[in-house]
Protein backbone atom coordinates (compact mmCIF):
# COMPACT_ATOMS: atom_id res chain seq x y z
CA UNK A 1 0.00 0.00 0.00
CA UNK A 2 1.62 2.76 -0.80
CA UNK A 3 1.36 6.38 0.39
CA UNK A 4 -0.01 8.21 -2.95
CA UNK A 5 -2.49 5.97 -3.18
CA UNK A 6 -6.21 5.75 -3.49
CA UNK A 7 -5.82 2.23 -1.25
CA UNK A 8 -4.07 4.22 1.55
CA UNK A 9 -6.34 7.47 1.12
CA UNK A 10 -9.30 5.03 1.76
CA UNK A 11 -6.82 3.43 4.23
CA UNK A 12 -6.40 6.48 6.34
CA UNK A 13 -9.41 7.86 6.21
CA UNK A 14 -10.67 4.55 7.75
CA UNK A 15 -8.51 5.04 10.42
CA UNK A 16 -8.75 8.55 11.77
CA UNK A 17 -12.41 7.72 11.73
CA UNK A 18 -12.09 4.26 13.44
CA UNK A 19 -9.83 6.25 16.36
CA UNK A 20 -12.65 8.27 17.04
CA UNK A 21 -15.46 5.83 17.61
CA UNK A 22 -13.59 3.75 20.00
CA UNK A 23 -13.40 4.32 23.50
CA UNK A 24 -11.03 6.35 24.69
CA UNK A 25 -8.60 3.84 26.63
CA UNK A 26 -8.94 1.71 23.54
CA UNK A 27 -7.93 4.28 20.67
CA UNK A 28 -4.55 2.21 20.96
CA UNK A 29 -5.89 -0.68 19.42
CA UNK A 30 -7.14 0.90 16.58
CA UNK A 31 -3.78 2.22 15.73
CA UNK A 32 -2.02 -0.91 16.31
CA UNK A 33 -4.62 -2.97 13.96
CA UNK A 34 -4.29 -0.49 11.34
CA UNK A 35 -0.32 -0.70 11.24
CA UNK A 36 -0.64 -4.08 11.00
CA UNK A 37 -3.12 -3.51 8.30
CA UNK A 38 -0.83 -1.53 6.82
CA UNK A 39 2.02 -3.50 6.82
CA UNK A 40 0.18 -6.49 5.42
CA UNK A 41 -0.74 -4.90 2.01
CA UNK A 42 2.58 -3.26 2.63
CA UNK A 43 4.04 -6.82 1.96
CA UNK A 44 2.72 -9.35 4.26
CA UNK A 45 6.74 -11.27 3.85
CA UNK A 46 7.75 -8.14 5.77
CA UNK A 47 5.63 -9.10 8.95
CA UNK A 48 8.17 -11.90 10.32
CA UNK A 49 10.82 -9.13 10.58
CA UNK A 50 9.03 -6.44 12.07
CA UNK A 51 7.45 -8.74 14.57
CA UNK A 52 11.30 -10.25 15.39
CA UNK A 53 12.18 -7.31 16.24
CA UNK A 54 9.05 -5.86 18.33
CA UNK A 55 9.93 -9.00 20.38
CA UNK A 56 13.80 -8.51 20.46
CA UNK A 57 12.98 -4.81 21.83
CA UNK A 58 10.50 -5.92 23.94
CA UNK A 59 12.03 -8.75 25.84
CA UNK A 60 15.56 -6.52 26.14
CA UNK A 61 13.95 -3.87 27.22
CA UNK A 62 11.78 -5.98 29.91
CA UNK A 63 15.18 -7.79 31.31
CA UNK A 64 17.16 -4.28 31.64
CA UNK A 65 14.37 -2.83 33.53
CA UNK A 66 14.63 -6.27 35.80
CA UNK A 67 17.83 -5.40 36.40
CA UNK A 68 17.12 -1.47 37.55
CA UNK A 69 14.48 -2.79 39.54
CA UNK A 70 16.67 -5.24 41.24
CA UNK A 71 19.17 -2.47 41.66
CA UNK A 72 17.01 -0.25 43.14
CA UNK A 73 15.94 -2.58 45.91
CA UNK A 74 19.20 -3.48 47.01
CA UNK A 75 20.51 -0.30 47.18
CA UNK A 76 17.23 1.03 49.21
CA UNK A 77 17.17 -2.23 51.15
CA UNK A 78 21.14 -1.64 52.52
CA UNK A 79 21.11 2.23 52.56
CA UNK A 80 22.14 2.68 56.00
CA UNK A 81 24.57 -0.32 55.87
CA UNK A 82 26.77 0.56 52.22
CA UNK A 83 29.36 3.01 52.15
CA UNK A 84 29.65 5.81 48.67
CA UNK A 85 32.40 2.97 47.47
CA UNK A 86 30.04 0.41 47.41
CA UNK A 87 27.19 2.03 46.59
CA UNK A 88 28.98 2.52 43.22
CA UNK A 89 30.41 -0.50 42.83
CA UNK A 90 26.46 -2.00 43.13
CA UNK A 91 25.69 0.69 40.27
CA UNK A 92 28.56 0.00 38.60
CA UNK A 93 28.20 -3.75 38.50
CA UNK A 94 24.13 -3.53 37.23
CA UNK A 95 25.24 -1.25 34.94
CA UNK A 96 27.62 -3.43 33.25
CA UNK A 97 25.26 -6.19 33.39
CA UNK A 98 22.50 -3.90 31.80
CA UNK A 99 25.23 -3.22 29.09
CA UNK A 100 25.50 -6.30 27.83
CA UNK A 101 21.95 -7.24 28.19
CA UNK A 102 21.69 -3.91 25.69
CA UNK A 103 24.83 -5.41 23.39
CA UNK A 104 23.26 -8.93 22.75
CA UNK A 105 19.71 -6.88 22.12
CA UNK A 106 21.52 -4.43 19.23
CA UNK A 107 23.30 -7.91 17.92
CA UNK A 108 19.97 -9.15 17.43
CA UNK A 109 17.93 -6.26 16.07
CA UNK A 110 21.15 -4.55 13.84
CA UNK A 111 22.05 -8.05 12.68
CA UNK A 112 18.56 -8.74 11.47
CA UNK A 113 19.70 -4.97 9.39
CA UNK A 114 22.84 -5.86 8.63
CA UNK A 115 22.02 -9.34 6.76
CA UNK A 116 19.04 -8.11 4.78
CA UNK A 117 20.63 -4.82 3.61
CA UNK A 118 24.25 -5.23 3.91
CA UNK A 119 24.86 -8.82 2.95
CA UNK A 120 24.84 -8.47 -0.94
CA UNK A 121 26.94 -5.46 -0.81
CA UNK A 122 29.75 -7.29 1.07
CA UNK A 123 30.01 -10.15 -1.16
CA UNK A 124 29.86 -8.16 -4.12
CA UNK A 125 32.90 -6.61 -2.32
CA UNK A 126 34.50 -10.01 -2.73
CA UNK A 127 33.05 -11.50 -6.10
CA UNK A 128 31.30 -10.22 -9.02
CA UNK A 129 28.49 -13.01 -9.85
CA UNK A 130 26.60 -15.32 -7.38
CA UNK A 131 25.37 -11.47 -5.34
CA UNK A 132 22.39 -12.88 -2.91
CA UNK A 133 19.48 -10.42 -3.76
CA UNK A 134 17.35 -10.62 0.21
CA UNK A 135 14.61 -9.18 0.58
CA UNK A 136 14.25 -5.54 2.36
CA UNK A 137 11.33 -4.78 4.55
CA UNK A 138 9.37 -1.72 4.34
CA UNK A 139 10.92 0.58 7.02
CA UNK A 140 13.24 -1.77 8.08
CA UNK A 141 16.21 0.82 8.71
CA UNK A 142 13.56 3.51 10.48
CA UNK A 143 11.72 1.15 12.59
CA UNK A 144 15.54 -0.87 14.07
CA UNK A 145 16.80 2.46 14.57
CA UNK A 146 13.60 3.77 16.63
CA UNK A 147 13.70 0.44 18.78
CA UNK A 148 17.46 0.28 19.64
CA UNK A 149 17.45 4.02 20.39
CA UNK A 150 14.37 2.72 23.15
CA UNK A 151 16.64 0.16 24.03
CA UNK A 152 19.59 2.15 24.91
CA UNK A 153 17.21 4.54 26.78
CA UNK A 154 16.41 1.86 29.02
CA UNK A 155 19.62 0.80 29.46
CA UNK A 156 20.85 4.46 30.86
CA UNK A 157 17.83 4.63 32.77
CA UNK A 158 16.19 7.30 30.98
CA UNK A 159 12.90 6.08 30.53
CA UNK A 160 11.09 2.58 31.82
CA UNK A 161 10.68 -0.46 29.97
CA UNK A 162 7.03 -0.51 28.72
CA UNK A 163 5.38 -3.53 30.48
CA UNK A 164 2.55 -4.11 27.36
CA UNK A 165 3.93 -6.56 24.54
CA UNK A 166 1.30 -4.82 22.47
CA UNK A 167 1.95 -1.22 23.29
CA UNK A 168 6.13 -1.99 22.81
CA UNK A 169 4.61 -3.49 19.37
CA UNK A 170 2.74 0.09 19.06
CA UNK A 171 5.77 2.19 19.29
CA UNK A 172 8.02 0.00 16.34
CA UNK A 173 5.50 0.05 13.74
CA UNK A 174 3.22 3.22 13.88
CA UNK A 175 1.87 3.54 10.29
CA UNK A 176 2.41 7.20 9.44
CA UNK A 177 6.17 6.76 10.17
CA UNK A 178 6.71 3.22 9.04
CA UNK A 179 8.07 4.56 5.38
CA UNK A 180 10.34 7.08 6.20
CA UNK A 181 10.39 8.07 9.49
CA UNK A 182 10.85 10.36 11.56
CA UNK A 183 12.63 8.20 13.77
CA UNK A 184 11.12 9.00 17.12
CA UNK A 185 12.16 8.57 20.56
CA UNK A 186 10.03 6.18 23.30
CA UNK A 187 9.90 9.08 25.90
CA UNK A 188 8.56 11.65 23.12
CA UNK A 189 6.18 9.23 20.89
CA UNK A 190 4.79 6.59 23.28
CA UNK A 191 2.71 8.30 26.22
CA UNK A 192 1.10 10.08 22.86
CA UNK A 193 0.51 7.06 20.99
CA UNK A 194 -1.49 5.00 24.19
CA UNK A 195 -3.34 8.25 25.40
CA UNK A 196 -6.96 8.04 23.90
CA UNK A 197 -6.88 11.91 22.72
CA UNK A 198 -10.29 13.45 21.89
CA UNK A 199 -11.42 14.85 18.76
CA UNK A 200 -10.99 18.46 17.74
CA UNK A 201 -11.91 19.60 14.67
CA UNK A 202 -8.51 21.81 15.02
CA UNK A 203 -6.38 19.02 14.87
CA UNK A 204 -8.25 17.45 12.18
CA UNK A 205 -8.30 20.53 9.48
CA UNK A 206 -4.53 21.22 9.96
CA UNK A 207 -3.82 17.70 9.23
CA UNK A 208 -5.35 17.74 6.71
CA UNK A 209 -3.61 20.62 4.92
CA UNK A 210 -0.13 18.81 6.20
CA UNK A 211 -0.81 15.94 4.32
CA UNK A 212 -2.50 17.57 1.16
CA UNK A 213 0.56 20.08 0.86
CA UNK A 214 2.84 17.25 1.47
CA UNK A 215 1.12 15.39 -1.77
CA UNK A 216 1.55 18.14 -3.54
CA UNK A 217 5.11 18.55 -2.67
CA UNK A 218 5.38 14.97 -3.49
CA UNK A 219 3.33 14.46 -6.65
CA UNK A 220 3.38 17.83 -8.45
CA UNK A 221 6.84 19.27 -7.54
CA UNK A 222 9.52 16.27 -7.02
CA UNK A 223 8.00 13.79 -9.41
CA UNK A 224 7.89 15.91 -12.04
CA UNK A 225 11.13 17.04 -11.54
CA UNK A 226 12.20 13.46 -11.26
CA UNK A 227 11.14 12.69 -14.90
CA UNK A 228 14.13 14.82 -15.80
CA UNK A 229 16.50 13.71 -13.13
CA UNK A 230 15.93 9.62 -14.94
CA UNK A 231 16.79 11.31 -18.15
CA UNK A 232 19.89 12.80 -16.76
CA UNK A 233 20.67 9.91 -15.06
CA UNK A 234 20.05 7.14 -18.02
CA UNK A 235 21.92 9.63 -20.04
CA UNK A 236 25.11 10.47 -18.18
CA UNK A 237 27.35 9.74 -20.52
CA UNK A 238 26.12 12.10 -23.05
CA UNK A 239 24.58 14.72 -20.68
CA UNK A 240 27.94 15.96 -19.01
CA UNK A 241 29.12 19.36 -18.08
CA UNK A 242 26.21 21.83 -17.47
CA UNK A 243 23.95 19.13 -17.65
CA UNK A 244 25.40 18.11 -14.38
CA UNK A 245 24.42 21.39 -12.66
CA UNK A 246 21.28 20.50 -13.98
CA UNK A 247 20.63 17.25 -12.42
CA UNK A 248 21.96 19.19 -8.87
CA UNK A 249 19.67 21.70 -8.80
CA UNK A 250 16.65 18.93 -9.82
CA UNK A 251 17.57 16.77 -7.72
CA UNK A 252 17.55 19.32 -4.70
CA UNK A 253 13.94 19.78 -6.18
CA UNK A 254 12.93 16.12 -5.76
CA UNK A 255 14.79 15.09 -3.02
CA UNK A 256 13.02 18.13 -0.76
CA UNK A 257 9.85 17.75 -2.69
CA UNK A 258 9.95 13.69 -2.05
CA UNK A 259 11.33 13.57 1.72
CA UNK A 260 9.44 16.57 3.03
CA UNK A 261 6.57 15.90 1.39
CA UNK A 262 6.60 12.55 2.35
CA UNK A 263 6.67 13.75 6.34
CA UNK A 264 4.10 15.90 5.95
CA UNK A 265 2.12 12.87 4.79
CA UNK A 266 2.92 11.14 7.55
CA UNK A 267 2.89 14.02 10.57
CA UNK A 268 -0.43 15.70 9.06
CA UNK A 269 -1.93 11.63 9.46
CA UNK A 270 -0.52 11.65 13.11
CA UNK A 271 -2.20 15.10 13.61
CA UNK A 272 -5.03 14.17 13.04
CA UNK A 273 -5.12 11.71 15.58
CA UNK A 274 -4.14 14.04 17.77
CA UNK A 275 -0.74 13.21 17.73
CA UNK A 276 2.47 14.87 17.14
CA UNK A 277 5.82 13.68 16.67
CA UNK A 278 8.85 14.79 16.40
CA UNK A 279 10.00 17.19 13.85
CA UNK A 280 12.63 16.46 11.03
CA UNK A 281 13.19 19.52 9.06
CA UNK A 282 13.51 23.32 9.71
CA UNK A 283 13.92 25.19 6.05
CA UNK A 284 16.91 23.65 5.31
CA UNK A 285 17.89 25.30 2.40
CA UNK A 286 17.98 28.12 3.93
CA UNK A 287 21.16 26.87 5.86
CA UNK A 288 24.14 29.19 6.00
CA UNK A 289 27.17 26.38 6.75
CA UNK A 290 27.45 22.22 6.16
CA UNK A 291 26.80 22.36 10.30
CA UNK A 292 23.69 24.35 9.81
CA UNK A 293 21.93 22.34 6.83
CA UNK A 294 22.45 18.97 9.31
CA UNK A 295 20.70 20.51 12.45
CA UNK A 296 18.11 21.47 9.99
CA UNK A 297 17.71 18.62 7.45
CA UNK A 298 16.66 14.96 8.78
CA UNK A 299 16.97 16.47 12.36
CA UNK A 300 15.59 12.81 13.79
CA UNK A 301 18.39 10.84 11.76
CA UNK A 302 20.62 13.09 12.77
CA UNK A 303 20.29 13.39 16.68
CA UNK A 304 20.17 9.75 16.80
CA UNK A 305 23.42 9.82 15.61
CA UNK A 306 24.87 12.47 17.51
CA UNK A 307 23.43 11.07 20.97
CA UNK A 308 23.39 7.52 20.18
CA UNK A 309 27.02 6.64 18.17
CA UNK A 310 29.49 10.65 18.25
CA UNK A 311 28.66 11.20 22.23
CA UNK A 312 29.07 7.74 23.45
CA UNK A 313 32.36 6.43 21.19
CA UNK A 314 33.45 10.41 21.76
CA UNK A 315 33.28 9.97 25.43
CA UNK A 316 34.32 6.49 25.54
CA UNK A 317 37.13 5.31 28.16
CA UNK A 318 39.25 4.01 24.78
CA UNK A 319 38.83 7.15 23.06
CA UNK A 320 39.35 9.28 26.37
CA UNK A 321 42.63 7.13 26.94
CA UNK A 322 43.79 8.25 23.19
CA UNK A 323 42.61 11.25 24.09
CA UNK A 324 45.43 11.70 26.84
CA UNK A 325 47.98 9.75 24.91
CA UNK A 326 47.74 12.16 21.69
CA UNK A 327 47.77 15.16 23.67
CA UNK A 328 51.02 13.94 25.34
CA UNK A 329 52.70 13.04 22.33
CA UNK A 330 51.56 14.85 19.84
CA UNK A 331 50.56 18.24 21.38
CA UNK A 332 47.19 20.13 22.89
CA UNK A 333 46.08 20.70 19.35
CA UNK A 334 46.66 18.06 17.29
CA UNK A 335 45.78 15.76 20.40
CA UNK A 336 42.56 16.97 21.52
CA UNK A 337 41.24 16.70 17.94
CA UNK A 338 42.03 12.73 17.06
CA UNK A 339 39.57 11.21 19.21
CA UNK A 340 36.90 13.95 18.33
CA UNK A 341 37.26 13.32 15.00
CA UNK A 342 37.81 9.79 14.85
CA UNK A 343 34.71 9.76 15.98
CA UNK A 344 33.09 12.48 14.00
CA UNK A 345 34.17 10.33 10.91
CA UNK A 346 32.96 6.84 12.14
CA UNK A 347 30.01 8.41 12.82
CA UNK A 348 29.69 9.62 9.02
CA UNK A 349 30.42 6.40 7.83
CA UNK A 350 27.46 4.81 9.34
CA UNK A 351 25.53 7.65 8.50
CA UNK A 352 26.60 6.97 4.88
CA UNK A 353 26.11 3.45 4.96
CA UNK A 354 22.66 3.69 6.79
CA UNK A 355 20.93 5.32 3.83
CA UNK A 356 21.92 2.38 1.71
CA UNK A 357 24.40 0.00 0.74
CA UNK A 358 26.96 0.88 -1.59
CA UNK A 359 30.52 2.57 -2.10
CA UNK A 360 27.70 6.06 -3.57
CA UNK A 361 26.75 6.13 0.22
CA UNK A 362 29.98 6.02 2.35
CA UNK A 363 31.31 8.06 -0.01
CA UNK A 364 28.42 10.49 0.23
CA UNK A 365 28.46 10.26 4.36
CA UNK A 366 32.86 10.65 4.21
CA UNK A 367 32.39 13.78 2.06
CA UNK A 368 30.03 15.63 4.61
CA UNK A 369 32.23 14.62 7.54
CA UNK A 370 34.99 16.30 5.37
CA UNK A 371 33.65 19.20 4.59
CA UNK A 372 32.59 19.55 8.18
CA UNK A 373 35.51 18.95 9.91
CA UNK A 374 37.13 21.54 7.81
CA UNK A 375 34.72 24.05 8.64
CA UNK A 376 35.72 23.65 11.96
CA UNK A 377 39.37 23.87 11.11
CA UNK A 378 38.43 26.93 9.05
CA UNK A 379 36.81 28.69 12.25
CA UNK A 380 39.58 30.86 13.39
CA UNK A 381 39.67 32.19 9.60
CA UNK A 382 36.52 32.60 9.70
CA UNK A 383 36.23 34.59 13.07
CA UNK A 384 39.24 36.71 12.08
CA UNK A 385 36.83 37.57 8.88
CA UNK A 386 34.30 38.63 10.55
CA UNK A 387 36.57 40.90 12.82
CA UNK A 388 37.54 42.41 9.60
CA UNK A 389 34.19 42.77 7.85
CA UNK A 390 31.27 42.76 10.50
CA UNK A 391 29.18 44.92 7.96
CA UNK A 392 29.66 42.49 5.21
CA UNK A 393 29.15 39.43 7.30
CA UNK A 394 25.61 40.70 9.03
CA UNK A 395 24.37 42.07 5.22
CA UNK A 396 21.59 39.85 3.45
CA UNK A 397 23.93 39.62 0.25
CA UNK A 398 26.17 37.50 2.34
CA UNK A 399 23.76 35.38 4.01
CA UNK A 400 22.44 34.59 0.93
CA UNK A 401 26.07 33.94 -0.40
CA UNK A 402 26.48 31.40 2.48
CA UNK A 403 23.25 30.01 1.85
CA UNK A 404 23.47 29.51 -2.08
CA UNK A 405 27.28 27.85 -1.58
CA UNK A 406 25.88 25.40 1.28
CA UNK A 407 22.68 23.91 -1.13
CA UNK A 408 24.82 23.69 -3.70
CA UNK A 409 27.85 21.83 -1.98
CA UNK A 410 25.12 19.69 -0.29
CA UNK A 411 23.57 19.23 -4.12
CA UNK A 412 26.84 18.49 -5.54
CA UNK A 413 27.75 15.78 -2.98
CA UNK A 414 24.34 14.11 -3.30
CA UNK A 415 24.50 13.57 -7.06
CA UNK A 416 26.48 10.63 -5.55
CA UNK A 417 22.97 9.36 -4.76
CA UNK A 418 22.13 9.62 -8.29
CA UNK A 419 24.96 8.30 -10.34
CA UNK A 420 25.20 5.57 -8.08
CA UNK A 421 29.11 5.13 -9.14
CA UNK A 422 31.89 6.99 -7.66
CA UNK A 423 34.30 7.20 -10.17
CA UNK A 424 31.78 7.99 -13.07
CA UNK A 425 30.22 10.60 -10.69
CA UNK A 426 33.74 12.55 -9.80
CA UNK A 427 34.62 12.36 -13.56
CA UNK A 428 31.31 14.32 -14.09
CA UNK A 429 31.67 16.82 -11.81
CA UNK A 430 34.80 17.21 -13.43
CA UNK A 431 33.04 18.18 -16.93
CA UNK A 432 31.53 20.63 -15.21
CA UNK A 433 34.29 23.01 -15.38
CA UNK A 434 35.81 20.76 -18.44
CA UNK A 435 32.52 20.96 -20.81
CA UNK A 436 30.54 24.45 -21.64
CA UNK A 437 27.37 23.30 -23.35
CA UNK A 438 25.09 25.75 -21.66
CA UNK A 439 24.90 27.23 -25.41
CA UNK A 440 22.91 23.87 -26.33
CA UNK A 441 20.89 23.25 -23.36
CA UNK A 442 19.60 26.49 -23.43
CA UNK A 443 18.67 26.26 -27.13
CA UNK A 444 16.72 23.49 -26.19
CA UNK A 445 18.63 21.18 -24.65
CA UNK A 446 16.74 21.29 -21.30
CA UNK A 447 13.20 20.71 -23.18
CA UNK A 448 14.80 17.12 -23.97
CA UNK A 449 14.66 15.53 -20.69
CA UNK A 450 11.36 14.44 -20.38
CA UNK A 451 9.64 17.68 -19.46
CA UNK A 452 8.28 20.42 -21.91
CA UNK A 453 7.66 23.99 -20.95
CA UNK A 454 4.48 23.54 -19.43
CA UNK A 455 5.79 21.39 -16.86
CA UNK A 456 8.49 23.64 -16.18
CA UNK A 457 6.29 26.13 -15.69
CA UNK A 458 4.37 23.73 -13.22
CA UNK A 459 7.73 23.36 -11.28
CA UNK A 460 8.82 26.79 -11.13
CA UNK A 461 5.21 27.47 -9.27
CA UNK A 462 5.53 24.03 -7.15
CA UNK A 463 8.78 26.16 -6.23
CA UNK A 464 7.51 29.42 -5.28
CA UNK A 465 4.81 27.88 -3.77
CA UNK A 466 7.09 26.29 -1.23
CA UNK A 467 9.66 28.74 -1.08
CA UNK A 468 6.77 31.44 -0.25
CA UNK A 469 4.73 29.07 2.38
CA UNK A 470 8.22 27.97 3.62
CA UNK A 471 9.10 32.46 4.28
CA UNK A 472 5.58 32.74 5.78
CA UNK A 473 6.34 29.89 8.19
CA UNK A 474 9.09 31.94 10.13
CA UNK A 475 6.35 33.62 12.30
CA UNK A 476 5.84 32.08 15.71
CA UNK A 477 2.39 30.55 14.94
CA UNK A 478 3.55 28.32 11.91
CA UNK A 479 1.17 29.15 8.99
CA UNK A 480 -0.87 25.89 8.64
CA UNK A 481 -1.74 26.85 12.47
CA UNK A 482 -3.06 30.25 11.50
CA UNK A 483 -4.91 28.37 8.32
CA UNK A 484 -5.89 25.85 10.42
CA UNK A 485 -8.03 28.09 12.80
CA UNK A 486 -10.41 29.39 9.75
CA UNK A 487 -12.22 26.31 8.57
CA UNK A 488 -14.02 28.08 4.93
CA UNK A 489 -10.14 29.16 4.25
CA UNK A 490 -8.91 25.36 4.97
CA UNK A 491 -11.89 24.38 2.90
CA UNK A 492 -11.03 26.11 0.38
CA UNK A 493 -7.53 25.06 0.44
CA UNK A 494 -7.74 21.48 0.60
CA UNK A 495 -9.80 21.70 -2.46
CA UNK A 496 -7.32 24.14 -4.39
CA UNK A 497 -4.66 21.31 -3.50
CA UNK A 498 -6.94 17.94 -4.55
CA UNK A 499 -7.39 20.15 -7.90
CA UNK A 500 -3.87 21.09 -8.47
CA UNK A 501 -2.48 17.51 -7.47
CA UNK A 502 -4.94 16.26 -10.20
CA UNK A 503 -4.27 19.27 -13.09
CA UNK A 504 -0.36 19.19 -12.55
CA UNK A 505 0.73 16.18 -10.38
CA UNK A 506 2.45 13.04 -12.24
CA UNK A 507 0.32 9.87 -11.90
CA UNK A 508 -1.57 7.28 -13.63
CA UNK A 509 -0.31 4.81 -16.08
CA UNK A 510 2.89 5.25 -17.21
CA UNK A 511 4.41 6.58 -14.23
CA UNK A 512 5.68 4.91 -10.91
CA UNK A 513 4.77 8.28 -8.67
CA UNK A 514 3.95 5.49 -5.45
CA UNK A 515 7.82 5.29 -4.37
CA UNK A 516 9.40 7.62 -1.72
CA UNK A 517 13.47 7.95 -2.30
CA UNK A 518 14.06 7.14 1.06
CA UNK A 519 11.11 4.25 1.75
CA UNK A 520 14.32 2.35 0.33
CA UNK A 521 16.85 3.21 3.15
CA UNK B 1 35.10 25.17 41.02
CA UNK B 2 38.20 26.70 40.64
CA UNK B 3 40.10 23.75 39.42
CA UNK B 4 37.37 23.19 36.28
CA UNK B 5 37.43 27.09 35.63
CA UNK B 6 41.03 26.49 35.29
CA UNK B 7 40.21 23.83 32.73
CA UNK B 8 37.71 26.10 30.80
CA UNK B 9 40.45 28.63 30.71
CA UNK B 10 42.79 25.96 29.29
CA UNK B 11 40.32 24.96 26.47
CA UNK B 12 40.19 28.56 25.77
CA UNK B 13 43.58 30.75 26.29
CA UNK B 14 43.18 33.83 26.74
CA UNK B 15 39.32 34.04 28.20
CA UNK B 16 38.32 34.99 31.73
CA UNK B 17 35.00 32.53 32.28
CA UNK B 18 32.77 32.97 35.16
CA UNK B 19 30.81 30.78 36.83
CA UNK B 20 27.69 32.00 35.30
CA UNK B 21 28.93 32.64 31.70
CA UNK B 22 26.99 31.03 29.21
CA UNK B 23 29.05 28.46 27.52
CA UNK B 24 26.63 27.15 24.97
CA UNK B 25 24.46 30.26 23.83
CA UNK B 26 28.08 31.82 23.37
CA UNK B 27 29.24 28.89 21.26
CA UNK B 28 32.16 28.58 23.60
CA UNK B 29 31.22 25.14 23.33
CA UNK B 30 31.38 23.66 20.58
CA UNK B 31 31.55 19.23 20.41
CA UNK B 32 35.61 18.94 20.23
CA UNK B 33 35.08 21.25 23.46
CA UNK B 34 33.07 19.16 25.11
CA UNK B 35 34.80 15.82 24.40
CA UNK B 36 38.10 17.44 25.54
CA UNK B 37 36.39 18.70 28.56
CA UNK B 38 34.90 15.57 29.91
CA UNK B 39 38.32 13.80 29.11
CA UNK B 40 39.52 16.74 31.68
CA UNK B 41 37.01 16.35 34.57
CA UNK B 42 37.28 12.51 34.60
CA UNK B 43 40.72 12.79 35.50
CA UNK B 44 40.66 15.76 37.38
CA UNK B 45 37.48 15.21 39.76
CA UNK B 46 37.75 11.43 39.66
CA UNK B 47 34.31 10.95 38.31
CA UNK B 48 32.72 9.19 35.03
CA UNK B 49 30.47 11.50 32.81
CA UNK B 50 28.70 8.91 30.68
CA UNK B 51 27.14 10.30 27.48
CA UNK B 52 23.87 10.65 27.93
CA UNK B 53 24.75 13.17 30.65
CA UNK B 54 26.13 15.49 27.69
CA UNK B 55 23.08 17.95 27.53
CA UNK B 56 22.84 21.49 26.89
CA UNK B 57 21.53 21.66 30.86
CA UNK B 58 24.94 20.05 32.19
CA UNK B 59 26.84 22.16 30.05
CA UNK B 60 25.62 25.47 30.12
CA UNK B 61 27.68 27.17 32.53
CA UNK B 62 30.53 26.13 34.43
CA UNK B 63 28.03 26.28 37.63
CA UNK B 64 25.96 23.27 35.69
CA UNK B 65 28.98 21.68 34.86
CA UNK B 66 29.81 22.05 38.63
CA UNK B 67 26.58 20.28 39.95
CA UNK B 68 27.17 17.85 37.36
CA UNK B 69 30.08 16.66 38.97
CA UNK B 70 28.70 16.91 42.45
CA UNK B 71 25.37 14.77 41.43
CA UNK B 72 27.94 11.95 39.46
CA UNK B 73 30.24 12.17 42.90
CA UNK B 74 27.29 11.37 45.22
CA UNK B 75 25.49 8.46 43.14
Amino acid sequence: MRFTSLAFLAFAALTVLLYYLFPKAKRWWVLLVADYVFYFFAGKEFLPFILFTTLVTYSFARWMQALTDRESRYLEEHRDSLSKEERKAVRSKYKTHRRWVLVSGAILGFGMLAILKYTGFIVSIFRSSGIPNLILPLGISFYTFQSMGYLIDVSRGKVAAERNFFKTALFVSFFPQLVQGPISRFADLEPQLIEGHPFDSFNLRAGLLRAAYGYFKKMVVADTAMIAVQTLAARSDELTGGYVVLLILLYSVVIYGDFTGGIDIALGIAEMLGIHPAENFNRPFSSRSVKEYWNRWHITMGSWFTDYVFYPLSVSIPMQKLSKWSRAHLGQALGKRIPVYLATIFTWFLTGLWHGAGWNFIVWGLLNCLLLLVSQELKPLWSLWQTKFPKLCASTPWHLWQATRTFLLMGLIRSLDVYRNVPKTFRLWGTIFSTFNWGEIFSGGWLRLGLGIADYAVLAGGILIIFLVSQLGKAETPLRERTAKKPVLTVFLLGAFVCVILIFGTYGIGYNAGDFIYRTF
Amino acid sequence: MEQLLEILENLHPGMNIGENDDLIGSGLLDSLDIVTLITEINSTFDVNIPAEEILPENFCSAKAIYALIQRLDEV
